[in-house]
């Protein structure tokens, strides 16, 4: 039923609302995952067909595994991994049949499998539930990864998936759950994989932001433009595949770019972007790519120790007028 | 009834034995691309298993994947046109000798990540309870594959959800050349299903008529939904890991090898037992002369098929492709 009408809710509200929505309107789709038929990120289910429903025991390898299985046989699983470090335990099944199951078999089999895994960086968990890992699936082919940063790309970006007949791993900025925002309620209301969306016009400089980098890229624009700086913002949202024509755009616009991206500096989403800039737009640029990112570190406890280490609206901006 | 399940099962177990020996034939040859490991010695564990099954029941299995789709009623022509990377193979050249797959007869891909294959049968189970479908799904995998955390995982996950599946390990006694005495515990992978709360049985993987018998009770167990059960059949790999491959030294003994070749051969077990059980001599004649023929035409149609065009290297990847750069 299409509904033009838009409500104000969270983040995770909003990929609740996707995943519900997706289980009442297809008997085909199934949730896994640990905790999930009563304390499920977004929402609880109980209420739900009890069989597509499935509260795993802790077995990540196993039942991300399994959802390969189901999902090539006519299911249509959403897999919540919860921390998104949790996703190595389940790279197998992830990396080596998610993704190749259908190159491998010429074609015979459809994956449609969704992995949900929430990056919980910047609140203190230390470094083995603070990853943003999104950078190493970036790099298997077969894959699709997804990065919603805002409540209205949570809902349509998490809903197409679900509805994508490929693998697709929706990697969440959890610092952004709680954040409220305007989501469309029109139960077909997707977010196209594949494509990035334009936040702030500009025409002096471009943010290219990737995940929650978003909120501190316009920030940082606005301060800029208090000193007369005009930044065009725009988040990828998919970084598998990455939308080079919006890439190429907002450059032949300003010839300036920051690529903001909270994974690490070594081989992160920054260092694919850069190089899709000099390969493909190299006679646009007016000045060296600058990169605004996480140092190579293991992300530390402590919280004094922690919070410099991302990207902010003040790195951004410093990097921005170092453009000028 | 009894006599045409035997005599498919003859069939099959020749078809597989035909389609080891004429790919090693090959690989001699020098017209096989890549690594191939062959099933001879253990065609009656693999037929006993399939037969037990339907044809629209699951099956996935391991990088000694040959065996598994011809026990479960393949056509040769694609699969042997697979092996040497042609247009026409089952796989469209994607996948090779490691990988057979094919949809057609429940074959939902063997998996060279040892252990691989477990939790993709153990996931088809899922989706035939949660459809309710009646099938049900088997994992082979072998006695090495049985330390693979995975294995732990997946039978305890279908014991919970009391899940339509059979693992099934083909204990060969070596994982490559590891002996299994010196990697496991105890001797017994079946054992390890009580943990779980899997019934675990152990049977002769020589001998077609116990390894038929014991799937057909797991499969009715399953069908009924009472849940998984481990099924081991000691079995015995007749050739090297994979073809090609010897080991300086050794690490089983001649002796060993041609006590099972020349006294506990599945294949010529079970022509006795037919024989036996009342089948006449040119009954099994015709089913030999059936089997050499499928293989003689799948190896001239492998032979004679074109490879793929390197294009398509960049093709089914997606479902819904995605752009990918040259």
């Amino acid at each position: 039923m299409s509904d033009t009408n838009t409500k104000r809710m969270t983040y995770l509200d909003a990929l609740g609302l996707a995943q519900r929505e997706e289980l009442e309107g297809r008997d085909d789709t199934i949730i896994m995952g640990e905790d999930i038929s009563l304390y499920a990120a977004g929402g609880a289910y109980g209420d739900i067909d009890a069989s597509r429903v499935r509260s795993a025991p802790i077995s990540e390898c196993g039942f991300a595994g399994m959802a390969v299985g189901a999902a090539i046989t006519g299911l249509r699983p959403i897999v919540d991994l919860t921390i998104a470090n949790f996703i190595y335990l389940a790279a197998d099944p992830i990396i080596n049949q998610a993704a190749r199951l259908r190159y491998m078999t010429g074609g015979q089999f459809k994956v449609p499998v969704t992995y949900r895994a929430s990056m919980w960086h910047s609140q203190a968990n230390a470094a083995q539930h603070s990853d943003r890992p999104y950078p190493m699936f970036m790099n298997i082919p077969g894959l699709k990864v997804v990065c919603p940063a805002t409540p209205e790309d949570a809902k349509g970006l998490l809903k197409a998936a679900i509805r994508d007949d490929d693998p697709v791993i929706v990697f969440e900025d959890n610092d952004l759950w709680g954040k409220k925002g305007d989501v469309p309620l029109d139960t077909e209301f997707v977010v196209p994989i594949g494509k990035a969306r334009t936040h702030r016009e500009g025409s002096d400089v471009s943010i290219i932001s990737v995940s929650g980098s978003l909120r501190h890229a316009l920030k940082a624009a606005d301060e800029l433009a208090k000193d007369g700086i005009n930044a065009d913002v725009i988040d990828l949202r998919t970084l598998l595949p990455l939308d080079n024509e919006a890439i190429l755009a907002t450059l032949a616009k300003t010839g300036r770019v920051v690529i903001v991206d909270p994974a690490h500096r070594t081989m992160g989403a920054a260092a694919e972007i850069a190089a899709i800039i000099v390969e493909d737009g190299f006679d646009m640029l007016k000045k060296p790519v600058k990169r605004v990112v996480t140092p190579d570190v293991p992300i530390p406890f402590s919280p004094p120790m922690e919070a410099p280490l991302y990207p902010n609206p003040e790195k951004i901006a410093a990097a921005a007028r170092e453009l000028m | 009834m009894k006599n045409d399940v035997q005599s498919e099962a003859y069939l099959r177990m020749l078809k597989i034995r035909g389609f080891e020996q004429a790919v090693t034939q090959l690989v001699t040859e020098g017209e096989v691309p890549g690594a191939v490991h062959t099933s001879i010695g253990q065609e009656a564990a693999i037929v006993g298993a399939c037969m037990a099954l339907n044809r629209d029941d699951y099956i996935s299995g391991t990088h000694r994947s040959h065996g598994h789709p011809i026990g479960k009623g393949a056509e040769l022509k694609p699969l042997m046109a697979e092996i040497l990377g042609k247009v026409t193979g089952v796989c469209k050249g994607r996948g090779g000798s490691m990988h057979f797959t094919d949809k057609s007869v429940g074959s939902i891909g063997e998996s060279a990540i040892v252990g691989g294959g477990i939790p993709i049968a153990t996931g088809a189970a899922l989706t035939a309870q949660v459809r309710k479908t009646g099938q049900v799904a088997l994992t082979f995998f072998g006695d090495g594959a049985s330390n693979e955390g995975v294995l732990a995982e997946c039978l305890n996950m279908a014991a919970v959800w009391k899940l339509p599946v059979i693992f099934f390990c083909e204990n060969n006694g070596y994982a490559a050349v590891t002996p299994a005495r010196s990697s496991h515990g105890q001797p017994d992978v079946a054992k390890r299903g009580e943990g779980y709360g899997v019934p675990g049985v152990i049977v002769d993987g020589q001998d077609f008529d116990a390894v038929f018998k014991a799937t057909e009770e797991a499969v009715a167990r399953a069908r009924r939904g009472e849940g998984p059960t481990l099924i081991e059949a000691k079995t015995y790999r007749f050739d090297e890991h994979c073809v090609g491959l010897f080991i300086k030294g050794g690490y089983r003994s001649a002796e060993e090898v041609n006590q099972f070749k020349n006294e506990r051969d599945p294949v010529t077990l079970f022509r006795t037992a037919l024989l036996d059980s009342g089948m006449s001599e040119s009954a099994l004649v015709e089913i030999e002369g059936e089997a050499l023929k499928q293989i003689e035409e799948a190896v001239a149609f492998a032979k004679e098929s074109a490879f793929p065009d390197p294009e398509e290297a960049f093709e089914l990847i997606h479902a819904n492709p995605i752009p990918i750069r040259r």
